[in-house]
């Protein structure tokens, strides 16, 4: 899923402390599962954006809603009957959410509620870590199921470098060294010969390096 | 092995003799006095110098520039670059200025993260890692190509290195790492700094043992402590570094105006015991802004002076 982490209120309050009528819009999907963006956030956000501005003297409505995705036109379109009654919204999807409402809603002022951080998995409850960063041409086919590019701070892909200690990494000893990651999954699987294969320069071009990306299926298209 | 390149590193080496390299760190500031009195204090006991590129991520003088000033000085640079900071076509592109000045000598590295230095705010490039590196630079000159397959007008003729880190985890892959270094081009390592001689004793004996060592030169890597301090702050501090207890304790037994001698005695104690050890083919002294011992240290180990290869 596409992780994201609460923006702190006081940003938010920049954003709208002059406008008169807010939606905060949550996203049922990923944002929801990392409990940054849900039906319940948006509760607890539009709850405390109340609170401060009856403190400061204002008056000012705050509505609630949840869309089922907002990555998605279908359930964009659910908000064109309210949209109107507001003067702003603040998003707690992911950046792609804030950019499709955005899209949709020309000229409706939407800002961002969370901070998208990578694609990632939960550890436990309260603790998500990045698995993927979308390069576009997956290697973990070659690098024993474990990702390189997202979880090496270097994205080695002949690694690991001198720095690695106790197979932690030379940034954070709370941070697993990939490489060693690597290697035990190598191991486990039994083929650490493939330890030794040089891995050769990687076409970055379809990652974020070749420019905004596009997927175009058309065995799927109407 | 014939000689590849016009590089006075390789032409020590493949005569047999026991090498010696030293590094100098760019200043932080513009003024190449710095470098060059540096190589000015160090230039007679080694046979090549080499410059670091912005070691620990902190903002220097270009190594590219420092070689230049060094190659100006008539002396021999081993020009060190990080894939931290370029993508491959600075890469290639420095490859060749360097070139343009006859630099014949090079180290690759993958750099420090840059969160370790004064732009910690910054990204980091990794277009390409080590390894990878290696390859370039084996490319361009051996098949005098550009990466994107067009001929090079007078390619580069480096003498091309490596580092090799035998004390860092997991120990196990220390000796494949070092064959796929030979194997993506390496033809001479440079290692971390050695103060666990058992441990590097043992790597060398399984590098031996793979065949390894006929290879590639192995330039063993020496820094001086210049107090327990010191001691105590790469041991715990320096990720990948492997200082035992009997180092610190040595140094700290020593009054403190004593210990900077120690590290010296050390330092040359530890080049007489590697010279013993079979596939060493020269040292690599890293008196880390200490160059004013290179030296004494290079004497005292008989390694001076050093051989007139032409």
């Amino acid at each position: 899923m596409i992780v994201a982490d609460k923006k702190p209120i006081e940003e938010i309050i920049e954003y709208i402390k002059d406008k008169e009528r807010i939606l905060i819009l949550g996203c049922n999907e990923c944002v929801t599962v990392c409990e940054a963006g849900g039906k319940k956030e948006v509760g607890i956000l539009a709850s405390a954006l109340r609170m401060y501005f009856v403190n400061q003297g204002q008056e000012k409505k705050i509505g609630e809603m949840t869309l089922e995705r907002q990555c998605d036109h279908e359930y964009l379109d659910e908000l064109r009957e309210i949209i109107d009654d507001y003067d702003a919204v603040v998003s707690l999807a992911c950046g792609v959410g804030v950019q499709f409402t955005a899209e949709q809603y020309h000229t409706m002022p939407v800002y961002p509620g969370v901070n998208t951080c990578f694609m990632g998995a939960t550890e436990r409850r309260g603790v998500w870590t990045e698995r993927c960063q979308g390069c576009g041409q997956c290697v973990l086919a070659h690098t024993g199921g474990i990702c390189p590019v997202s979880r090496c701070a270097k994205r080695l892909f002949n690694g690991p470098c001198g720095g690695a200690t106790r197979g932690h990494c030379e940034i954070n000893k709370e941070l697993d060294c990939a490489w060693q990651l690597i290697i035990d999954r190598l191991k486990a699987l039994g083929r650490m010969e493939d330890y030794e294969t040089l891995i050769p320069l990687k076409d970055w071009s379809t990652d974020r390096a070749g420019g905004p990306r596009k997927v175009v299926r058309e065995d799927v298209q109407e | 092995m014939s000689e590849k390149t016009p590089s006075r590193l390789e032409k020590v080496l493949r005569a047999g003799h026991l090498a010696v390299t030293s590094e100098c760190g760019p200043p932080r500031g513009s003024d190449p006095a710095a470098i060059k009195e540096k190589a000015e204090l160090i230039k007679d006991y080694v046979d090549a110098i080499n410059i670091t590129d912005n070691q620990t991520s902190m903002t220097r003088m270009c190594s590219l520039a420092s070689c230049i000033h060094l190659k100006l000085m008539g002396l021999e640079p081993v020009l060190q670059m990080v894939t931290r900071d370029r993508n491959r076509i600075a890469i290639q592109s420095d490859i060749l200025g360097a070139a343009s000045f006859d630099i014949h000598n090079m180290l690759c590295l993958s750099g420090d993260h840059q969160s370790f230095g004064d732009c910690a705010q910054g990204q980091n490039v990794h277009d390409v890692d080590s390894m990878q590196l290696l390859q370039t630079v084996r490319f361009m000159r051996d098949e005098g190509k550009f990466l994107g397959g067009d001929e090079i007008k007078r390619p580069p003729k480096m003498f091309v290195g490596a580092a090799a880190n035998p004390f860092a985890d997991p120990f196990e892959i220390r000796v494949p790492r070092l064959a796929k270094k030979i194997a993506a081009g390496a033809e001479f390592i440079q290692t971390q700094c050695i103060y666990n001689l058992e441990k590097f004793e043992e790597w060398m004996k399984m590098a031996g043992e793979r065949g390894l060592l006929d290879k590639v030169f192995i330039l063993a890597g020496v820094t001086p402590m210049k107090s327990a301090g010191m001691a105590k702050y790469m041991k715990n501090r320096v990720p990948g570094m492997d200082v035992p207890d009997e180092v610190v304790k040595r140094l700290a037994a020593a009054p403190k105006e004593e210990q900077a001698r120690v590290g010296i005695d050390m330092c040359v104690e530890s080049i007489q015991r590697l010279k013993e050890v079979p596939g060493v083919k020269g040292f690599h002294v890293m008196a880390i802004e200490w160059e004013e011992k290179v030296p004494e240290i290079v004497e005292r180990a008989g390694l001076y002076p050093r051989p007139d290869v032409g």
